[in-house]
């Protein structure tokens, strides 16, 4: 009996986490992985290890994080928010007045990370459960506009409240990745400034990738294990169903306001990692594209799902990168224009103003999209793509692939 | 309630701000009422929550910038005309490409999404927006286009108040386009609109043509945005032109739909004036001092949690029918 697979003869067995021994292997695959980016030590993968990426890989981190809060409010108790950037706003703007300067002109108390991070969580909350009244009593669609609003009202507050948030186009510093016990000169441990770990060396970049990994992976579990308790359950009856739910004792109201809270704290956490880690932040950072990113990550990932949450967050914050890539890759091509793909190319990209193309390189060039707006079309039409043709997104590829192979070499 | 108390407290200390005030936020609300209503009807029509309201805005602005002013189409040929006449043939061009630009995106985007849950169609709306809203960008670049209105910057001057001529021509033509709607409503592909809003199947079964239906809806849709998105972009209002920012209206339309309740039109008239004059209100009334810069930006939105808080389907929608 023992190792056949989809044989389980406890319960625990069913519901476990890792559940099939490939699970096992592929995660603990991934971790190594994972571990192994910043040292540059698998070939094929070293780049990843290099400044820029490591950068984009730590986004994705905090990324993952935003959109395992969103997925908890729209995947799994099917409430659609657009509010998610103004709740980032708040954890951030929460982070900075509790662990900013003292001395400095702007609000700040100067306490370390571990109350000013989970304080960022607890007041996006708390804030949260407080517009929460309002958002509840109005369903589906009209939610979606009253998030929207949110989203407006707040950009309002944080470009006004410039002791807190040091004003619109102006921003503040926010206080850095590094552990104080309390206000040491010196913090315990510094997440940002390369030093030795157990005799090997480690860049500043490779310690903040494996702090925001370390709690992005902390919270992927908490997600992952909340949609196996009571209240995740709860919460995908009211998605499925929410008059049934109500008739089987799923109290409706106070479960879509704990749904908020959790979003919120997700999303509060989120947002004070991605200003400490952004150093610099503008108010206006926190607007609307921020929540359609949030929107498109949990689509193209999946709805719903963990791993598509994270697979999303990976798939939009590299996106950019590989489109500039790519991008660079035609105009070398167009530029030495030999052969036929030189002449593909060359019709894709504009190199000079006389030159026709639908993506031009250098600023003011042509009638072509540049590569930031290229970036933002292929967003919009991922987004339209994926819920006409793949609703269940990159975790349904995947859902997809693997039954192939589960019954390979037959389809059934 | 607190802004209706200050305006009533001025209003009675000076006459003349109150009138100015009004007619602004009159006309200002005009342009909300256009936005609103074209909304409604998409969403009637075809249960579709249209996020890309923005993105027709801006393309129905800088098409109408595109057709006066660049390609001066069909003016060109109509040199006998006055120039107010050749300008006015462009813009209806321009309003009628809008118009099939509608029709497109539905047909392209929308007619795959049909019986779909109402979230993931809204979602898809966004991803529209964000996808024509960036090339318009790219079309319109970083300058303001004027879009050479015949009267520009004249007013007429009443002594108590000055109205520009861009406001009257704006009211007037609000109006026309209300009464010319509600008359359509009346019309036989208007009574196949509302059997279409009432039950899109039962429609089908009775012989409607389901999918004009939707083609009509989007197409009105798309020229109410663009009319909005020229009267937006004239003197009282934004005198420089169509720029990046113009497709943001739309943005400060929604709590006007909201208020007046997501399927109904005669409240998207009134949501909008009542968000115009609010905003107008808290333009003339409410100091830059305290409340900081943008307020009259959010009062929309703030007007619209009040009204929720009260009406959670707004002042005229439907209350939706549970049904167990």
């Amino acid at each position: 009996m023992k190792g056949r697979p989809l044989l389980y003869t406890s319960y625990e067995a069913d519901q476990g986490l890792l559940n099939t021994t490939s699970k096992k292997v592929m995660l603990g695959l991934f971790l190594l992985v994972l571990v192994s980016i910043p040292f540059q030590v698998i070939p094929g993968l070293k780049f990843l290890g290099q400044g820029g990426w490591l950068r984009l890989l730590s986004t994705t981190a905090i990324f993952a994080i935003g959109a395992l809060g969103l997925n908890i409010l729209t995947g799994l108790a099917g409430q659609v928010s657009l509010g998610h950037a103004f709740f980032m706003g708040v954890g951030a703007y929460t982070a900075v007045w509790l662990g900013g300067p003292v001395d400095g002109p702007l609000l700040g108390l100067g306490l370390p990370i571990w109350i000013w991070l989970p304080a960022a969580g607890i007041v996006a909350a708390l804030i949260g459960v407080a517009v929460g009244p309002t958002a509840v009593r109005v369903r589906g669609l009209y939610l979606a506009i009253v998030t929207l609003g949110l989203v407006f009202i707040g950009d309002y507050l944080f470009r006004n409240w410039a002791s807190l948030t040091g004003g619109a186009q102006v921003g503040r510093d926010f206080p850095p990745l590094e552990f104080r016990w309390w206000k040491e000169e010196s913090p315990v441990i510094d997440f940002t400034t390369p030093s030795t770990w157990f005799g090997v060396e480690v860049s500043g970049i490779a310690k903040t990738f494996f702090l925001l990994a370390l709690l992005a992976g902390v919270y992927t579990l908490l997600a992952k294990n909340l949609q196996r308790t009571r209240v995740g359950r709860a919460f995908m009856s009211i998605r499925d169903r929410d008059i049934a739910a109500e008739i089987m004792g799923v109290n409706e109201f106070a479960y879509k306001l704990l749904a908020f809270g959790i979003s919120s704290f997700y999303a509060g956490i989120a947002g004070a990692l991605l200003a400490s880690f952004l150093t610099r932040v503008i108010p206006e950072q926190w607007n609307l594209f921020l929540s359609v990113q949030f929107i498109a990550i949990i689509l193209i990932g999946g709805a719903g799902t963990v791993t598509g949450a994270l697979l999303g967050s990976a798939f939009v914050v590299l996106l950019p990168r590989i489109v500039q890539n790519f991008t660079l890759w035609l105009q070398s091509l167009a530029l030495e224009g030999e052969g036929i793909l030189g002449a593909i190319a060359n019709v894709f990209i504009a190199t000079s103003q006389t030159d026709f193309g639908l993506i031009n390189t250098m600023a003011g060039v042509g009638p072509g999209l540049s590569v930031a707006q290229l970036n933002l079309v292929l967003y919009g039409l991922l987004i339209i793509g994926f819920l006409i043709f793949e609703p269940l997104g990159l975790f349904g590829i995947w859902l997809r692939i693997r039954n192939y192979w589960k019954g390979w070499p037959f389809t059934y | 309630m607190i802004t209706g108390l200050v305006v009533l407290a001025q209003a009675t200390a000076d006459g003349n701000a109150f009138a100015q005030m009004l007619v602004g936020g009159i006309s200002f609300g005009a342009i909300y009422a256009l936005l609103a209503m074209g909304f409604v009807i998409i969403f009637k029509a075809t249960s579709v929550i249209n996020f890309a309201h923005g993105a027709l805005t801006g393309l129905g602005a800088f098409l109408v910038v595109a057709f006066a002013t660049v390609l001066d189409f069909p003016g060109r040929f109509l040199t006998s005309f006055p120039e107010w006449a050749q300008w006015t043939a462009n813009v209806l061009t321009a309003f009628a490409v809008a118009a099939l630009f509608g029709v497109l995106i539905e047909r392209v985007f929308l007619r795959p999404m049909v019986g779909e849950a109402l979230f993931a169609v809204a979602i898809v709306t966004l991803g529209i927006d964000i996808v024509v809203r960036t090339i318009t960008n790219d079309f319109i670049g970083t300058q303001p286009r004027p879009v050479g209105a015949p009267w520009g910057l004249n007013v007429i001057d009443l002594g108590w108040v000055i109205i520009a001529w861009s406001e009257v021509i704006q009211i007037v033509v609000t109006i026309v386009l209300l009464v010319a709607i509600a008359m359509f409503l009346r019309t036989r592909t208007g009574v196949a609109m509302r059997a279409t809003a009432f039950d899109q199947e039962t429609a089908r079964a009775q012989g409607v043509n389901v999918g004009r239906v939707f083609s009509v809806a989007w197409a009105i849709g798309a020229f109410l945005a663009a009319v909005a998105g020229l009267f937006y972009s004239v003197f009282p209002r934004r005198a420089t032109g169509v720029d990046q920012a113009t497709a943001f209206i739309a943005f400060r339309a929604f709590p006007a739909v909201i208020i007046g309740g997501l399927d109904s039109i005669p409240g998207a008239v009134v949501g909008g004036f009542a968000v115009g004059i609010a905003e107008s209100a808290a333009n003339t009334y409410l100091g830059f001092e305290f409340l900081g810069n943008g307020f009259p930006g959010i009062v929309g939105y703030l007007l619209m949690m009040v009204v929720l808080l009260i009406r959670p389907y707004g002042l005229f929608g439907t209350p939706e029918i549970r049904r167990v």
